[in-house]
């Protein structure tokens, strides 16, 4: 594709009107038989068989025990923790678009919230299932970790970084779930209003929770979705902090690190968007969304990837010194451990890490790559690859390197290991699917607000560049 | 009740049926004469739907009712088992002995034995089930310590791999069949003039000793042979080569100033070695600013932990002992030792040596081990004489074992008799020769030409398998016994508990063979009698088993002086060297079938469940840059074998070292070794190891030239439970010498932090631990740590710890709570000579029980948490199994059952599959037997570490409070601590200024490791102290 001047890309490309904006995207879900194609089935059906295979794994994870991974003694976590954060990671650009891009009345998130918002939940059904999966004792795990007054008068361990975990995990999917919901209720009851078919209609009709579309419905909507807005603008930066405090309040180098939060929140949003980005490139294809999905939202995205991308790479930067600057052997020989690629069996990873998250997203300097598919994707698949490592190089790596060097050990995981990290990506992919075929993958109400604002802004002769920036309105 | 008269049966025709069959063509079936005689009534009797009807028709409605009501009535009845029927299950006492409170562990005195020798035990009793073997204080070869095989002894009387009936060709007959068998075998001996033979182990027990001898009167065609695989042949040769008979020697280590160990495992294999390490130990301890030790030199081939205790370890192949022994014994003036050999070392060391050993005459000790010559044994014998030592610290007796012979002389006879067809029946005892007799007597076949094979032994092994009877041997805890010690103390072997199988003594079987069915108990009894049986000898033999010890006559020690001459030196072999020796954890491969001692990381590779072939870290080098787990071939005397490269830091160059009991295909589902799942449904085994019996020939039964090694590329997935072996600078292990201790009896490395102003630094006001009440803590002295492993079997038969098997150690998920760390220490600036030959020293690290444990906030569910008396306790109850514990826990501590490793307790069924094991499942139930009832047996999924055993801290507590005091100091003793042979351990009440432990917490050498770190541990460590020879340079 030729290089376009991005401020010329419009919000919306076409002749668009409120119906044929309808058209486009809420004839999605209701015009089932555009989905029984290859397109839908093919990805679907793949995604279908790694749900099963999560299912077997899970199966055969609760009868035998964990001891089916590679965890051991030093590295009692290994993949499970690694793919909790990343998942978590992913979840985090979902929330940041809807929260904070809507308060910062960014009015070109419109056209990619709805879907952002999906990928947080289920990202964060595959991250939960996790933490609850790598317990020795789920069954127990599951009522024990959560405080309630009982006979035996004993409360969890507050002070637990593992505990915060609970809480802060949990909270973000309600708000997330309520929050993605509430947006979806207009979208409901427009859907209802199209329906041809019946059972559709009633199904719709019962998810749109009697909405008329009056005065008054708006005006509550509007506040309540403010104020979710307000609650969940938070959680974006508390979730992954406290994730990363089940790193950094230990004594372990390579997890004993005051950087971490920031460094941690910074990161999520990375691998989000560039998730967003990779997700909503074949899906805007598929679904003929490329008028309300533009070049222009993609050129921002990336740039916005490059951004975190950059404080990332400051955070790899400041362990490798704080390591050096510490003067503790421990720290050094940690050092060593990651980073000599002669002697280290696994340099590789961090190696690979840096080449991931710091070297490849480089290209996004440029404006032509940002605009260019194969540079997309490859830049997303890498962060999404190097972020991956960034936790496998932190979590298992730093516990091989013990204090006590007797003690140090290799982990390898086993394939019950990739089994459970591919099955959760294929739980992921069919949700998604999943989603876009039963739900607007992309919020009709908001898209024609957006477009009666454009067309406004057009109509008092205000130049089309400011409209476009979406800066004031 | 009526009957009916059965309507006759009419006659059957039989010409009829002969003339049908002879004109029938084909094949023919037919139910009965009848139906081919085609009577009219059989055709009714077919016809009929009903036809026994008539004989139902005879039954009344009232005969029915009577029936039915009978068989209800009987069928009842089963649930009156026990009132007067015969009873199947256990019952509780009735009225229960005298002693007996339930929940409250009995303590019963017997003795272990091992290649012949006693070491004195107290076996715990939970309600009438053995459960713990700990040493018995007033036994002089215990003195109330124990090494890893008598704490996992008790896991073989559980083994459902034991042999458990009398079977005769693999089928199951009874001890009477057997004894009529036997007994006929010995008539027929006797008749056609053929011989009958006895094959045992090495036996001081009188009994046994006796009740052979009537056996040997009564079949006067009958001969004994003797042999076992960890024979002293020798010492015995080596004996007689300097005294003319086979005098046996001990040795006194409490007044030995200095001691030189010529390839001599003194700390570990040899009978006294529990004595032996408590005394080597009580003459280098030192508390405080100063303090005296004695100096303990050792030429060495494979390092032991003998060598790497002492202060002076000289890397010596094994074919150059001689050649030192030599050079020692013409320094001292013994004449003709003179040597031809080249001196391993140079001559200012021995020089050096030589003045020491001069200097304490009287008061020094120098000992061979018994894979060297007997003319090392004779040097040795020449060299204690020469420096005054006999008598004082090196002890001779008339010999302990009942008859006293050559033992790989014994055997060739044998073989050459059964090879002769001279022998009709040949009863092994215990011995396991198809597996350990040298290869070349090839006595497997030599056994196929004897008519009648019994083998009595605990497992059905190799030799048993080639046995047409197998006897079940009652394991030591079921039957009476009796045996010496290494200084001639009788102890009597008290049973605990009624066999679990069908198995008997050696001596009862033979008395029974004899006719006499005697018991084990009138055997002892009446061998140690030694008057009539009178009142004041059964208070004499309650006294005996009481203390464990018999107060019979013992061996009194004799004077002797060598008289041999000293035979001219035979040159050391040449080529390369191969070493046999016993493995440290198996041993000669008796205990293959025990998963304990299979898991126990041997002490300086730590390798587990295999043995390995041990080189240098020089010949790897030369052989092709080898490195550990590199398949490599060994080739000796035309043999080959293959196994697992190993090297090893103090290992002399151009020698190889194996050791012998693995490589077993016989004998038990641990010792058969791993299963090769992918054959589909049929299971083959890999033993675990090699056999390195197949190379070990009459020839050199010890050590021999000539062995070529080499690389053949690939691996041999070997599990070791520790794979880095330095300190990478870190302040771990402090260590130092005696006149550095003298100058700064900390010891403390020059870069250590300084701790007291870390703490100054803390933001937050110091916890508080006010220490009211008792405050547990544990000192380990690392001076005193020799790396036996016998704490780490201790605290697992303890605290009910499982093994888990090859395949998961190989994953990193041993399960022992006590490990011992070894590092090697070199020196900054070390030349190659401190690489190939480093300073190596032991940690046992188990949990330190932090005052801030970091692992107790991390925990999200409260499963960790600490008591008030600062145990940093597990609550497993509690316990999710998150793991987050053991990451933060920087001493690595926990443990995690990633499986579920307690509950298979056939802990190896991860590696073995279903089909292989379906017989013996009912052998889980067995073993759970084991368990430690005051310790929670700990399922899949849960965090598990060391409490300070804490079930003894609180059973101290509770006896302690119905008197209304504290435990008193000294009053517990954790199991690591029992079972140390030189008290390492230090454990009590750190809060109570007079306590043991505190005096040890407040000495110079204490510290904590990892200090730095403020996690205030409870458990100190003291400095490791070396008392080099100022004359030698290291």
């Amino acid at each position: 594709m030729a290089y376009q001047d991005i401020d010329k890309v419009p919000l919306i490309e076409g002749d668009q009107t409120f119906s044929s904006i309808d058209r486009i995207i809420a004839d999605v879900p209701l015009q089932q038989k555009r989905h029984n194609k290859k397109s839908w089935l093919a990805p679907t059906g793949v995604a279908f068989i790694f749900v099963n295979i999560l299912m077997v794994t899970v199966g055969w994870l609760l009868y035998q025990g964990i001891g089916i991974w590679g965890n051991n003694i030093p590295t009692a976590w290994a993949f499970d923790i690694v793919n909790f954060v990343w998942w978590i990671g992913i979840g985090h650009a979902g929330t940041l678009i809807s929260a904070i891009l809507l308060l910062m009345r960014q009015q070109w998130r419109n056209s990619i919230n709805r879907f952002s918002e999906a990928m947080t939940i289920f990202a964060v059904m595959c991250a939960g299932m996790f933490p609850l999966l790598h317990t020795g004792r789920p069954w127990v795990a599951f009522y024990w970790l959560f405080p309630f007054p009982n006979i035996l008068g004993i409360w969890p361990q507050f002070k637990s970084p593992l505990m915060w975990d609970v809480f802060a995990v949990s909270t973000y999917f309600t708000v997330s779930l309520v929050f993605w919901y509430i947006g979806l209720i207009p979208d409901f009851a427009t859907l209802r209003d199209r329906a041809t078919n019946v059972p559709a209609k009633y199904v719709y009709a019962f998810l749109s929770l009697g909405w008329r579309g009056s005065a008054k419905h708006w005006h509550r909507y509007e506040q309540a979705y403010l104020l979710l807005a307000g609650l969940s603008t938070p959680l974006v930066l508390s979730v992954h902090s406290i994730v990363s405090f089940d790193f950094a309040v230990s004594v372990i180098p390579g997890w004993n690190t005051s950087v971490f939060p920031p460094y941690f929140v910074a990161g999520a949003v990375y691998a989000g968007f560039a998730m967003v980005i990779l997700l909503m490139i074949p899906v805007r294809k598929m679904y003929g969304l490329e008028e309300i999905v533009t070049m222009k939202h993609f050129d921002w995205m990336a740039k916005i990837t490059l951004a975190t991308g950059l404080i990332v790479a400051y955070g790899y930067s400041l362990e490798v010194f704080y390591g050096w600057y510490s003067g503790s052997k421990m720290e050094h020989s940690l050092l060593v451990w990651r980073m000599d690629f002669l002697h280290q069996p696994y340099s590789w990873a961090y190696w690979s890490l840096i080449l991931c998250n710091v070297l490849i997203p480089q290209m996004f300097w440029s404006a032509k790559a940002r605009q260019s598919w194969p540079c997309l994707i490859i830049v997303c698949v890498s962060v999404n690859i190097g972020m991956w490592l960034e936790r496998f190089v932190i979590i298992p790596m730093s516990l091989m390197n013990t204090y006590l060097p007797s003690s140090n050990r290799m982990y390898y995981p086993t394939i019950w290991d990739f089994s459970m990290f591919f099955g959760t990506v294929g739980f992921f992919i069919f949700m998604m699917f999943l989603f876009i075929r039963f739900v607007p993958a992309i919020n009709v109400f908001e898209i024609k607000d957006l477009l009666h604002k454009l067309h406004r802004e057009k109509a008092s002769k205000t130049e089309e560049a400011v409209a476009t920036t979406g800066g004031k309105h | 009740m009526e009957t009916t008269t059965p309507t006759p049966k009419p006659k059957l025709d039989l010409d009829k049926v002969q003339e049908r069959l002879a004109n029938a063509k084909g094949r023919q079936y037919w139910r009965g004469l009848e139906e081919i005689a085609e009577t009219q009534e059989f055709q009714a009797w077919m016809d009929d739907e009903f036809p026994n009807r008539e004989s139902l028709k005879g039954i009344d409605r009232r005969t029915l009712l009577k029936y039915m009501g009978a068989s209800l009535a009987l069928a009842g009845l089963s649930g009156c088992r026990g009132l007067f029927l015969p009873q199947t299950k256990v019952v509780p006492y009735v009225r229960a002995p005298e002693e007996l409170v339930y929940g409250k562990p009995l303590f019963y005195a017997s003795i272990y034995t091992q290649g012949g020798y006693a070491k004195g035990i107290l076996v715990e009793q939970h309600e009438g089930r053995p459960t713990k073997i700990e040493g018995n204080p007033d036994h002089p070869a215990s003195l109330g310590a124990t090494d890893p095989f008598m704490q996992a002894s008790i896991l073989t009387l559980y083994d459902p791999d034991r042999t458990q009936n009398v079977t005769q060709q693999g089928d199951i007959s009874t001890w009477e069949t057997y004894i009529r068998a036997a007994q006929q075998a010995l008539a027929d001996a006797q008749g056609n003039g053929t011989s009958v033979r006895i094959l045992t182990e090495n036996i001081t027990s009188p009994s046994l000793g006796a009740e052979i001898k009537r056996f040997l009167a009564a079949n006067p065609n009958s001969q004994w042979h003797q042999w076992e695989a960890t024979s002293q042949d020798n010492l015995t040769k080596g004996a007689i080569q300097a005294f003319g008979k086979p005098i046996h020697t001990y040795y006194d280590f409490k007044p030995a100033k200095v001691v030189v160990s010529l390839d001599a495992e003194y700390l570990m294999s040899m009978p006294g070695s529990l004595r032996y390490s408590r005394d080597v130990a009580d003459g280098r301890r030192i508390q405080g600013k100063s303090g005296t030790m004695n100096r303990l030199y050792a030429f060495e081939s494979m390092p032991t932990i003998t060598g790497t205790f002492g202060d002076h370890r000289f890397a010596t192949r094994a074919s150059d002992i001689e050649t030192v022994a030599r050079a020692i014994a013409a320094s001292v003036g013994v004449s003709g030792a003179t040597s031809t050999g080249k001196l391993p070392v140079s001559q200012t060391t021995i020089d050096a040596v030589v003045k020491d050993l001069q200097a304490n005459k009287g008061a020094s000790i120098v000992l061979a081990g018994q894979h060297q010559p007997a003319v090392v044994h004779q040097l040795c014998h020449s060299i204690n004489a020469a420096l005054g030592n006999a008598g004082k610290t090196v002890m001779y007796t008339e010999p302990l074992e009942v008859q006293p012979v050559v033992q790989q002389d014994s055997l060739s006879q044998l073989v050459t008799d059964m090879n002769a067809g001279k022998v009709s029946a040949l009863f092994i005892l215990g011995a396991n020769p198809v597996y350990t007799a040298p290869s070349d007597f090839k006595f497997s076949e030599a056994l196929s030409k004897v008519k009648f094979r019994v083998q009595h032994s605990l497992y059905d092994d190799e030799t048993g398998g080639q046995c047409e009877w197998h006897l079940p041997e009652a394991h030591y805890l079921e039957v009476w016994g009796d045996a010496k010690a290494y200084d001639g103390t009788v102890s009597v072997q008290q049973p605990l508990i009624q066999p679990l199988f069908e198995g008997k003594s050696y001596a009862e079987m033979l008395a029974a063979v004899r006719g006499a069915m005697t018991t084990s108990y009138d055997l002892v009894r009446s061998a140690l009698m030694t008057g009539a049986d009178s009142k004041a000898f059964e208070k004499e033999w309650r006294r005996w088993l009481n203390s464990g010890v018999a107060n019979v006559p013992k061996a009194a020690t004799i004077s002797v002086t060598p008289s041999g001459s000293i035979p001219a030196q035979t040159p050391p072999p040449a080529g390369d060297e191969i070493v046999f020796q016993l493995d440290p954890t198996v041993w000669d491969g008796r205990f293959a079938n025990n998963s304990w001692l299979q898991e126990l990381p041997k002490p300086l590779t730590k390798v587990v469940w295999d043995n390995v072939v041990h080189m240098s870290p020089g010949t790897a080098k030369r052989l092709g840059n080898l490195a550990d787990e590199d398949t490599v071939e060994l080739t000796y005397n035309g043999q080959t074998i293959r196994g697992a490269a190993w090297v090893l830091p103090g290992h002399p160059d151009n020698s190889f070292t194996v050791h012998l009991g693995y490589g077993r295909t016989r004998g038990g589902t641990v010792c058969e070794g791993m299963a090769d799942e992918n054959l589909g449904g049929e299971v083959k085994r890999e033993p675990w190891g090699f056999n390195a019996y197949a190379l070990r020939t009459s020839k050199a039964m010890n050590i021999d030239g000539g062995v070529t090694v080499k690389g053949v590329g690939g691996y041999t997935q070997t599990a070791t439970t520790q794979i880095h072996h330095t300190m990478k600078g870190y302040d771990i292990v402090r260590s130092g010498d005696l006149d550095q201790f003298g100058k700064d009896p900390s010891l403390k490395p020059s870069d250590a932090e300084d701790v007291t102003e870390l703490q100054k630094q803390d933001l937050y006001p110091d916890q508080v631990f006010a220490y009211n009440g008792p405050q547990w803590g544990m000192t380990v002295d690392l001076n005193m740590c020799t790396g036996c492993n016998a704490c780490v079997t201790a605290c697992q038969a303890e605290n009910n710890i499982p093994t888990v098997g090859k395949l998961q150690v190989k994953k990193s998920r041993e399960m022992h709570w006590l490990r011992i760390d070894r590092y090697y220490v070199t020196e900054e600036n070390a030349d190659e000579n401190n690489l190939a030959n480093p300073e190596t020293v032991f940690q046992p690290m188990m949990c330190v029980n932090c005052e801030k444990a970091p692992c107790e906030p991390v925990c999200p569910v409260a499963a960790t948490v600490h008591s008030h008396e600062g145990l940093n306790q597990m609550v497993y109850n509690r316990c999710v199994g998150t793991r987050y514990c053991s990451n933060n826990c920087p001493y690595k501590v926990r443990r995690f059952n990633f499986l579920n490793f307690s509950d298979n307790q056939e802990q190896f069924n991860t590696q073995v599959p279903p089909a292989a094991r379906e017989p013996k499942t009912h052998g889980i139930e067995l073993l759970r037997m084991l368990n430690n009832p005051d310790v929670t047996v700990r399922g899949r999924g849960i965090m598990e570490k060391c409490t300070y055993c804490v079930q003894r801290i609180n059973e101290a507590r509770i006896e302690g409070k119905k008197l209304g005091r504290d435990p008193m100091d000294g009053e517990i003793i954790t199991a690591c601590q029992q079972a140390c042979p030189t008290k390492t351990i230090v454990f009590g009440n750190i809060a109570d200024p007079k306590s043991e432990v505190t005096k040890w917490r407040n000495d110079p050498r204490a510290y904590r490791v990892l200090e730095d770190l403020q996690t205030r541990p409870r458990t100190s460590y003291l400095a490791k102290l070396r008392n080099p020879n100022p004359e030698i340079k290291a």
